[in-house]
């Protein structure tokens, strides 16, 4: 019997007994992740937390340790609250909505909806074959991957509050603005036919309609289990990085290189994060380093969001509904933004 | 019975037929499954987040991958 059959079978008391006691854990092992690491390195291992070497070896743990347990309490607790919303009741809110207004909503619940890149097609057919416009289609999807609830998660546990409530506003900002840039080209001529020929039929059913608790946290687990399987390689190369940037990277070279001066450090950071494309989880690490060596937030996170938005993956599967001029302008629109959004952000916040 | 996994091919459409046919294997049915690729087709049932799961025409879950033990809840009672 495995973990997820207990989960389907519990009863209620069962359930939120697991619920507490599975919080209070990874409270307990948030807590003491730092201390460990001091006393195990420090103290058991007879590095000097100082020196290079014992920093960026002492980084490399507990920062593993760490954004382990973010990105599975964070991820876990998204996925509960996600699924309450669904594809079909966000096409249900955007049916009526005019451009303008239904770009803002549309963003927004890109945000929240779940929702991931190999359901970009079908999505994309519903909406249009519903009567949704276009761009606040487009919206909806640049949105859902730009503002991603793995880089949410790491962002608040790396950066605090601030630079997180920035990266989800810059990024619906990016999705309301190219949605709205690319409605008012008429890209109805830019999608193939069939999406338009498309008849939905059959009764969709609504998959957050009839779930239960059990259900909901079921799916949790699942999304945690998966999501870990598929990045830890990732992450693990990513604070490996980290922790050589950490101990021995030369802070002047990227004040000199790399600084809010060199206008085309942006640019340059965008350029070098799409054919990064895997996760935030293996940029996070990276980025928390490169920010203590003085990095601007505004170019890290450029960086970020291009690893994250502009995926390789998701603009082929697009190519079966767009003609390569809507993608060509998709990827055109959003890189602007996410530039904008590098230099505003360079200017708004020091070093 | 006809059984339809509707996706692109991606790993949820395939662990979603994984699911449906050892579900399907111990309540010893006799079904047939098939494949739906197709967008449109897809679109067809109503489908906007794939994996998606048709038994004798009926959508009867999309969006998520179940376990063998859940879709066996979902075929149980039409045996």
């Amino acid at each position: 019997m495995t973990v997820i059959d207990h989960v389907h079978k519990a009863s209620p008391t069962q359930r939120w007994v697991g619920v507490g006691a599975a919080t209070v854990a990874w409270w307990a092992l948030y807590s003491v992740n730092l201390p460990f690491w001091n006393w195990m390195i420090g103290d058991v291992v007879g590095l000097d937390l100082s020196t290079r070497l014992g920093s960026g070896v002492h980084f490399f743990f507990y920062d593993t340790v760490k954004i382990l347990l973010l990105l599975a309490g964070i991820i876990f607790v998204v996925t509960v609250l996600r699924s309450f919303m669904s594809v079909e009741r966000t096409r249900a809110i955007l049916g009526g909505k005019a451009e303008g207004v239904g770009n803002v909503v549309a963003a927004g619940l890109g945000v929240i909806t779940p929702f991931c890149s190999c359901s970009a097609v079908p999505a994309f057919i519903g909406f249009v074959a519903a009567g949704v416009p276009v761009g606040v289609t487009l919206s909806f999807l640049i949105a859902s991957p730009l503002v991603n609830e793995v880089a949410i998660a790491l962002l608040l546990g790396l950066f605090g509050w601030g630079p997180t409530l920035l990266y989800v506003g810059a990024g619906l900002a990016i999705a309301i603005v190219a949605g709205m840039v690319l409605g008012r080209m008429h890209p109805e001529r830019w999608i193939e036919p069939f999406v338009f020929e498309t008849k939905i039929g059959g009764h969709a059913i609504d998959p957050g309609m009839s779930l239960t608790w059990n259900d909901r946290i079921q799916m949790g687990l699942e999304e945690v289990g998966e999501i870990l399987r598929k990045i830890w390689p990732y992450l693990l190369i990513g604070i490996g990085l980290g922790a050589a940037i950490h101990g021995w990277a030369p802070e002047q070279w990227f004040a000199d290189h790399a600084g809010p001066d060199n206008l085309l450090a942006v640019p340059l950071a965008v350029l070098m994060g799409v054919p990064l494309y895997s996760n935030a989880a293996g940029i996070l690490p990276m980025v928390e380093a490169l920010f203590d060596k003085g990095l601007p937030m505004g170019t890290l996170l450029a960086f970020m969001m291009a690893t994250v938005a502009l995926s390789l993956p998701e603009m082929i599967l697009l190519r079966r509904v767009l003609k390569p001029q809507l993608i060509g302008l998709f990827i055109g629109v959003v890189t602007v933004g996410i530039i904008a959004v590098g230099y505003l952000f360079n200017a708004v916040i020091p070093t | 019975m006809n059984i339809k996994i509707l996706g692109s091919g991606c790993a949820n459409c395939i662990n979603l037929e994984k699911a449906a046919r050892a579900a399907a294997a111990e309540l010893g049915l006799d079904a047939e499954f098939e494949k739906v690729t197709d967008y449109g087709a897809i679109a067809g049932y109503g489908v906007m987040k794939t994996p998606g799961l048709v038994i004798d025409e009926q959508l009867v879950l999309s969006g998520r991958v179940p376990t063998a033990a859940q879709v066996k809840e979902i075929l149980a009672p039409l045996v």
